[in-house]
């Protein structure tokens, strides 16, 4: 009889790998962590979108929880998703947006057509801060903490139900 | 009509080689470089398009990280400065060989654990079997089968 059942191991060893990869079928590739978790916020020396004059850096980001919104005018998503940071900033979260790999003039019509939630917005048009944030499509979210740690990453589009399920409570948790 | 088919034949299995030669061509002082470029581009995973190396991938993500790649090159890092880099920014996600530390144990040393097992499976079997069929017959077996023996000679 112990015999018998020693036949079922390759079975149930077949069973249990393909519990395990039907699982993975169903996992988002884009949901994995990103590398900066708990880290600061790289170290950058930008323009502002606004104002080519003024050079900002890691430093903007200290003293209050902020949401750096990296976004594009090239990005249909990023439009999608200007209704849901505009909600947000209403709701009193201060936003601070990456113009990523950008012209000047077209980040600027962006702002103008689809509204404007950012209290300034860094001008990153070679990709540089984007590269250091490990970016690598737009839209990207990051929660920054007052001490300039990042402490939550949203990758791709905003739904108008993360704002309150999601965005809002993390950022209430790290206030 | 066959050698018009076979020539299309011939065009297909071209259409592969013609598909690679998209992304940029570099500039190497020497050939150890361009391979060390080749090795990582090769290695390093894009991760905007989930299965395939930076050096065949034209997302623009793949172009930048190929062109920090090579800009580290000629600034005299080596390979893991390199990789630490990438792997800093965008999570071991972009190593397609994971590196050998305490939560990839499981990882590298399945495949083998799995080998030894079945080796030693197999050793278990194949003596098992040999001590079952080279064995001395008991006390009791060898007076069954004389009796069986003397039986047959006496009917």
């Amino acid at each position: 009889m112990k015999r018998r059942l020693l036949l079922l191991l390759p079975l149930i060893g077949f069973l249990v790998l393909g519990a395990f990869l039907y699982m993975g079928l169903s996992i988002n590739p884009f949901d994995r962590d990103s590398a900066l978790m708990a880290r600061e916020f790289p170290d950058f020396e930008l323009t502002t979108l606004e104002d080519p004059e003024r050079v900002v850096d890691a430093s903007l980001l200290e003293g209050e929880v902020t949401l750096v919104n990296v976004w594009g005018e090239w990005c249909p998503t990023c439009k999608q998703e200007m209704p849901q940071l505009l909600d947000l900033a209403e709701d009193g979260v201060r936003l601070v947006g990456v113009d990523y790999k950008d012209t000047r003039e077209k980040g600027r019509e962006f702002l103008a057509e689809f509204g404007n939630p950012f209290e300034v917005n860094i001008f990153d048009p070679e990709g540089s801060l984007g590269f250091d944030l490990g970016v690598y499509g737009a839209p990207e979210t990051f929660l920054v903490d007052r001490d300039g740690i990042i402490r939550y990453h949203h990758t791709g589009y905003i739904r108008p139900e993360d704002v309150s399920e999601t965005i809002l409570p993390e950022v209430e948790k790290w206030r | 009509m066959a050698l018009i088919i076979r020539l299309l034949l011939c065009a297909l299995l071209l259409l592969p080689v013609l598909g690679q030669a998209a992304v940029e061509v570099r500039q190497f002082d020497d050939p150890v470089t361009e391979q060390r470029y080749r090795d990582l581009t090769a290695t390093l995973r894009c991760p905007k398009c989930e299965n395939q190396a930076i050096d065949d991938s034209e997302s623009p993500i793949a172009t930048d990280m190929r062109e920090r790649v090579y800009r580290q090159l000629q600034d005299g890092r080596s390979d893991k400065e390199i990789l630490d880099f990438m792997v800093s920014r965008f999570g071991d996600y972009v190593l397609y060989n994971p590196r050998l530390e305490g939560r990839t144990l499981l990882l590298w040393g399945l495949p083998a654990g799995l080998v030894l097992l079945g080796a030693l499976v197999v050793v278990f079997m194949v003596r098992a079997r040999r001590r079952t069929s080279a064995r001395d017959l008991s006390a009791e077996e060898r007076q069954r089968l004389e009796a069986l023996i003397k039986r047959e000679r006496t009917e």
